[in-house]
Order: C-alpha cells, then structure tokens, then sequence
C-alpha cells in the first residue's frame, strides 16, 4: 500500500522483535502512570486537605507546594528529578543509588508524575471540600469527633463522590503526560514508538499505534469511571449535570 | 538561554494566537445543529484531548516528510502542532463560555426582534467572553509551559538551552533551578492574573 512515495509497512507492529518491545511499552505506560497515581492520590488528598485547614502555616505549605508544582513545566521538573536530585544526595546515597537502582530514569518518571498530578489532585479535591455545606463539619464536631475522624468518615467520603469527575480527567491527563517520561530515556509506549522508527523508518504505523493505545486506554478509563461514578452515588446528591 | 526564552514566548504567542482561532471556529461548529459541521468538530476535539502533545509532534514530525518531501524546520513544526492540539482544549473552553449563557438571554434578544447575528454579536458573546477570560489565561499559562516539549524535537526553546548548558557546564541542580524559578515566575504572573479576573467576574455576579 503506497501513500505518496511512502510504503506502509504495518507487520513492524508485531514482526519479532518489534511486537514485544511494544507489549512492553504499553505495560510500562500503564504501571508507571499507576504507580504516580497512587502517589498523587495519597499526596494530593493531602495537601487539598491542608489547603482548607484553619491553621496558617499548614494552608501556607499546602499552597506553596501546589503553586510551585503547577507553575513549573512538567519537564522540568521531570529533568530536576533525573538530573539534579541525584546530585543532591550524599556521595555513598548516590553510589547505592548508581549500584543498585538500574532503571533510576523510571523512578525519577514515577516520582516526578506523582508529585506533579498530585498538585492538580490537590485544587481538585480542595473545591470538593468546599463544596461540602459548613453544617456537615458543626454536626461532625458537635458529635464529638476528631478533626481527624470527621475528615476520615463523614468529609473525605462525600468529597469523594464530588470529585471523581474531575479526577477522571486527571487521572487521564497523568496518564497522557506519561509519555514525556521518554525525554529521561523511560521505554514507555511513545518512546518505544519513536525508538522503533529508528531502525525500520516506520514511524508513521509505530506513531499509530502509540495513538491507539492512549485512546483505547482513555476510552476504556472514561467508561470505568461513568460505572464507578453511577454505583458509588449516594442518592439525593445532586448528580453530575450533563 | 534568554534567546531560548525570547523564542519561547515568540511560540506561545503564535500558539495562544492560532490556537484560540482554530478554536472558535471549532466551538462555533461543535454548537452547530449541521451534522456535518458537528460530528467532524466533535471528532476533532475528542481525538486530540485524548492524545498526549508529545505524539501530536511526532506525527507532525513523521508525517510532514511524507507529504512536502522534505522536513518542515523544528519551529513551524512545534508551532502548527501546538495550534493543532491546543485549538481543542481552546474549543471546548469557548463552547463552556457560550453555553453558560443562561437559554433566556438569547430567548429575550430574539423576542425583541434582533436577528441571530445581533443576538451572538451583542447579547451572547460580551457575556460569554467575559466568563471565558479566566479560563483562557489559564489556558495561555498551560501553553506557555507546553512550549517546553519543542524540546523533543531540538527546538532550542528556553529548556532546551538550559538543557544544553547543563551539557557543558555539569551544573543540574543550579540550571534547573533556574529554570524553573523562571517558569514559575511567569506562571505564576499569569496565574495571578486569572484569579484576579475570576474574583472580578464573580463580585460583578453578585451585583448583577
């Protein structure tokens, strides 16, 4: 099949060794972008917590860390994680770090992801908490709870359910930024693509593929979360408007 | 690096520029009642909010050479894909901004007889660019940091430079620091900006 004076050629997709590098990509992509999620929930549920706590210098710490995290490119901050934090580190850390982390350009992909996602978890979670009426945290306190216990049981839950709209959304968008992990040299499924391109001039099948990945996956994320969301809601909440 | 920057905010510039345009006409299509201007649109907007940028520079970058014969030097290249990708966060944006007009405003300009032209022209679209603002510097903040991914394909932007520099001189953490420091500083300009102008909006709301 010709197009102009390029002949597709679509067997580099599975054409040994070609189709398992790409296996490989993709399940990188995948564990990568879950591993910064987790990191980013955790993190971002925080610190979207600190920003509505009454105590000054907590909600100072929690806006700092958001602004500095959203008003930086992700690649930079992904090179500072690759680059410079190593040198930050004591000398033996950083022997240890040379000796026994081989795919220190994935953890660095890992943490830069999660700290990054975890700034716009941060502002998402925080408007959900706003969103909650003043009269759900009096009734938690006058019932005796902790401000821990009234966050664990009766706040988080309901700014839960608020948030998984917009959490879909970033989870799809941490999920998509991913692929700049391939400028730390990480064989994720667009770094594979491109790599693949090196050797066979294919890069317009392996570019493909790399696009139906990320749709098939970000089609099959958005279709989860409208289940998700449907099964978790509590009824007489006012449901996402459409 | 303060050429790197100069040619960043040149880039942002003719993204924010392109980008908004391409956006409206999309916006315009996707509340279109043709189907022929409302499926494409819809299309369009979905398949590129669901594709990383970075793939979007690649394709630009493969496919080019395919069809001119030769490669498009690195700055149209990184300029059109921008423009492409961005138009499609831009569309969306505007589509909000003209559906959050509420059904009545523009129920009451027809009833006093303006045409649908008068009616976007003067009733529609004062309001709804004013509620779009915030969102858009937003946006323009997004796109001043997306320059950075020129990268990718050796455009010498601002990080590239840092980039380079670092190659020379070994010194990571001060160079990207710095870069940072540096984004941050216009971002946060911007960022300031948007919030300002929210607040503005919504105390204007109140009064209304």
């Amino acid at each position: 099949m010709g197009f102009l004076n390029y002949t597709f050629d679509w067997s580099v997709l599975w054409r040994h060794p070609y189709g398992g590098m790409f296996v490989k990509g993709i399940l990188t992509t995948i564990h990568l972008s879950l591993l910064a999620w987790i990191i980013a929930v955790i993190l971002g549920i925080m610190v979207g917590i600190f920003r509505v706590l009454p105590q000054r210098s907590i909600r100072f710490a929690g806006s700092a860390y958001v602004q500095l995290f959203r008003n930086t490119p992700f690649l930079v901050q992904l090179f500072f994680w690759y680059f410079a934090v190593p040198l930050l580190l004591s000398k033996p850390a950083q022997e240890w770090l040379y000796d026994h982390v081989p795919d220190y350009s994935y953890w660095a992909g890992v943490t830069a992801l999660g700290t990054y996602t975890a700034s716009r978890l941060a502002e998402q979670f925080r408007s959900g908490l706003l969103a909650i009426p003043r009269g759900q945290y009096r009734a938690a306190y006058s019932t005796g709870l902790t401000t821990f216990q009234t966050y664990r049981y009766v706040i988080v839950p309901y700014a839960f359910r608020i948030i998984i709209p917009p959490f879909t959304t970033e989870f799809l968008s941490c999920f998509k930024n991913s692929s700049l992990t391939m400028t730390i040299s990480v064989m994720e499924i667009t770094h594979t693509a491109y790599y693949i391109d090196s050797f066979t001039w294919h890069g317009l099948e392996t570019t493909t593929a790399a696009s139906m990945t990320y749709l098939c996956i970000s089609g099959f994320i958005v279709l989860v979360m409208s289940f998700v969301e449907k099964k978790l809601r509590i009824p007489g909440m006012i449901a996402r408007s459409q | 690096m303060a050429g790197g920057l100069v040619l960043t905010f040149q880039l942002s510039l003719i993204t924010m520029a392109g980008g908004l345009l391409l956006g409206i006409i999309l916006a315009l299509a996707r509340l279109s009642s043709r189907p022929w201007l409302y499926y494409p649109a819809t299309f369009y907007v979905h398949f590129f909010r669901g594709m990383p940028l970075i793939l979007v520079i690649f394709w630009l970058y493969f496919l080019s050479p395919v069809i001119t014969g030769k490669s498009l030097n690195e700055f149209h290249a990184a300029a059109i894909s921008f423009i492409v990708f961005e138009a499609a966060y831009f569309a969306e944006i505007i589509r909000a901004g003209i559906q959050s007009i509420p059904r009545g405003q523009s129920m009451a300009a027809y009833s006093s007889g303006l045409t649908s032209f008068q009616c976007a022209r003067h009733v529609i679209l004062p309001q709804a660019l004013r509620n779009m603002i915030p969102a858009l510097v937003t946006q323009a903040v997004v796109i001043f940091q997306d320059t950075s991914l020129g990268y990718v394909i050796g455009l010498r932007e601002f990080l590239r430079r840092v980039n380079l520099v670092d190659a020379r001189e070994a010194r990571s953490v001060e160079l990207y620091l710095f870069a940072g420091l540096i984004y941050l500083a216009f971002c946060s300009a911007g960022s300031l900006c948007s919030q300002l102008l929210e607040n503005r909006r919504q105390r204007n709301w109140r009064f209304d």
